[in-house]
């Protein structure tokens, strides 16, 4: 695989990574016919992001050397980012980008060209495995929850972005959903502890439907998400001035497991996906949670070195299965219609805060997120045909 | 709430003008204050406490300079105040997000724990609305406490004199702290002050020449007094340096009073915000 980077798009392959390593610890580095992806995955399988950059973002893209496998690999997150860990020095220096993984002697090599024709060799990775691409279906064939979607409106992005800087910074945890009057609802999530003497600040953003291209969503609904990942992706959304949409389902009738959440930034020439887990329960309106999944089950926890069992595909085929199990589950849907104009009130401020009357705390949820759909349900019959050849034992990192 | 129910409490104002300044200085003055509100101004409190070191915090802004709606309604007629306990880092991040605010609105609410609800509207290109809201929790502290949080009485001071830049002296004193955990504040009424630590091996003294000395409130005192002469507090350096840091922009006026081994008062005013702060003399 050889490809080069040129211009501004190096640094936004910088973004990209730096994005991908607020998520998972390796990389994932795969040269596809419609482009170069690069994939993470977290230590507790609960969150997954996704990068494709299409052929016409390089210069130069070759997926693989004439007449031989395209190899794809798998490589410390750190490495790979420390190549671009100033981004402003990559904006001021770095003209070019090239990036080639050699099968033989087992390299991802980055090499950066500076101006004034200063060459720096960024880096020489010792990918931990590198392997030919194995014909598995294809990460992007996964399916997308559609109950509900939203799709801020460009200015909107960067709103997100500054809506989530007065967080704390210990804050875990973000419940995004639709209140009363069709608003969007961002908010802190704070656990209920009967005996937390010290009560945390809460801070809510709302946001009207006029600031969104689409909003399908039903009254109520609402999802609760880790935020240190959702920050990764609104970073680099806002900066990049891209189309960003969020699709989530909510529980149904006959299941009550909780579904990820997809976030997908788009343009023409990148696609990039977020698919994070979500809490097993979400309720805007009240702290009452109720307790509707079943305990959390075990999961097996692969070994990291061997490829072939920590495969990022069979953890997307697994999607697909759960896809299946519940797919006949009677799924909310309000369209929007553009037509629709906010009231005429002076302030979406609702003035019965004061007399709310006060609500019992409910039992508290359980902590961890659900990660189901990673690894732990899948069948037999869905695992990749065999381990493939490895081509490179893995290594204990950078050379 | 047992602490709740007496309190009357919609109290809500407007900002006209947003000034996140005050409250990241109080935050950085103070983790925890008390708010009292009244109706032509709110102060912010840090009571002389053991746990502050015995540090103590007077800080006023008169309402009518910053709200143009404020409505309240305290206890009773005789005590028309409220004073609320809240952490003051909530105050001033909630506060941060109103730089680019259309409105802001404070209130004060009962949101399954007492809080003061800050509610930020966002400017917006299009007619949309977007609104951000922060909950403060908050502690009412109950009318008997109310004494303890009075407005300190100042002491007629030995000397007073204007502070030089006080970025200045916060790079001054940052030095000074590897060297030693107190602080010799001096000063006289020649417009002359000095910043000295002393450890066995090493005495090192910072000097201000030409600072000015404020006009004395009694002619007498001032007569009596021999210029030259120095009046000093022995104090916790780490005291003046979480002074010094909560002071991002240099004041309109500042004034430090001191009572010979005793107390260092103080005295700043950013346009329409005046902060008193008092240090004790390190016993």
């Amino acid at each position: 695989m050889k490809c080069l980077v040129t211009g501004g798009n190096v640094k936004v392959l910088g973004k990209a990574v730096h994005s991908l390593s607020r998520i998972g610890d390796e990389l994932y580095l795969e040269p596809l016919e419609d482009g170069l992806s690069l994939r993470t995955v977290n230590s507790s399988r609960s969150a997954y992001a996704c990068f494709l950059f299409a052929p016409l973002f390089f210069q130069q893209y070759q997926a693989a050397t004439p007449g031989q496998e395209a190899l794809r690999c798998k490589i410390l997150m750190k490495s790979f980012l420390a190549v671009f860990r100033s981004l402003a020095m990559v904006e001021k220096t770095v003209e070019r980008c090239c990036i080639s993984l050699n099968g033989r002697n087992s390299r991802l090599v980055v090499q950066l060209h500076c101006r004034y024709g200063v060459r720096v060799p960024a880096g020489r990775l010792r990918p931990s495995l590198v392997l030919p691409c194995a014909p598995c279906p294809r990460a992007k064939q996964m399916p997308t929850p559609v109950s509900v979607v939203l799709r801020p409106i460009p200015d909107v992005v960067s709103v997100l972005g500054e809506a989530v800087q007065p967080f704390p910074p210990t804050l875990a945890e973000v419940t995004l959903g639709i209140g009363s009057g069709r608003r969007v609802i961002l908010r802190s999530y704070q656990e209920e502890e009967a005996d937390r003497t010290v009560k945390a600040m809460v801070t809510e953003m709302s946001i009207g439907e006029e600031d969104f291209q689409q909003l399908q969503a039903q009254e109520g609904v609402a999802i609760t998400f880790c935020l240190k990942e959702f920050r990764g992706l609104l970073t680099f959304a806002e900066s990049a001035n891209l189309s960003l949409s969020i699709h989530f389902d909510v529980p149904g009738r006959t299941c009550h497991l909780p579904r990820p959440a997809i976030f997908a930034i788009k343009d023409s020439l990148l696609d990039g996906h977020f698919v994070l887990a979500t809490m097993s329960e979400s309720d805007l309106r009240s702290p009452e949670l109720h307790r509707l999944a079943p305990p959390l089950q075990a999961h097996s926890t692969p070994h990291l070195d061997d490829f072939a069992n920590d495969d990022i595909d069979s953890y997307m085929i697994a999607m697909e299965t759960t896809a299946d199990i519940e797919g006949s589950r009677a799924v909310p849907s309000v369209s929007f219609s553009p037509g629709h104009q906010p009231p005429a009130s002076p302030g979406p401020y609702s003035e019965d805060n004061d007399t709310e009357p006060s609500i019992e705390p409910g039992t508290p949820p359980p902590k961890k997120f659900r990660s189901l759909f990673f690894g732990s349900i899948l069948a037999p019959a869905h695992s990749p045909p065999g381990p493939s050849p490895v081509l490179a034992e893995d290594s204990e990192g950078e050379g | 709430m047992p602490h709740w129910a007496p309190v009357n409490l919609p109290a809500a104002f407007l900002l006209h003008s947003i000034t996140p300044g005050v409250s990241n200085m109080i935050a950085k003055l103070a983790k925890t204050c008390t708010l009292r509100i009244s109706p032509d101004k709110l102060n912010f409190i840090l009571s002389d406490k053991v746990a502050n070191g015995g540090v103590s915090m007077w800080c006023e802004l008169e309402q009518e300079n910053f709200f143009s709606e404020f409505q309240m309604e305290g206890v009773s007629a005789e005590n028309n105040e409220i004073y609320l306990e809240l952490t003051s880092e909530n105050l001033s991040r909630a506060l941060k997000t109103a730089q680019n605010a259309r409105a802001l609105k404070i209130k004060l609410t009962n949101k399954h724990f007492p809080c003061l609800t800050v509610s930020i509207e966002l400017l917006s290109v299009s007619n949309s609305s977007r609104v951000v809201t922060h909950d403060i929790p908050i502690r009412v502290i109950p009318r008997k406490l109310w004494k303890d949080l009075q407005e300190p009485t100042v002491p007629d001071a030995d000397v007073s004199i204007y502070l030089p830049v006080l970025k200045t002296m916060k790079s001054i004193v940052e030095k000074m702290k590897n060297i030693s955990n107190h602080l010799i504040i001096e000063a006289n009424l020649n417009g002359e002050l000095n910043l000295k630590i002393e450890t066995e091996l090493v005495c090192v003294t910072t000097h201000f020449k030409d600072l000015g000395n404020p006009p004395s409130a009694s002619e007498d005192a001032s007569q009596a007094r021999n210029p030259e002469q120095m009046a000093e507090v022995r104090i916790d350096i780490r005291r003046l340096l979480q002074f010094l840091a909560g002071q991002q922009v240099n004041p309109t006026k500042a004034v430090c009073n001191i009572m010979s081994n005793k107390i260092v008062h103080f005295d700043l005013l950013h346009e329409d915000v005046s902060l008193q702060y008092f240090i004790p003399a390190f016993s």
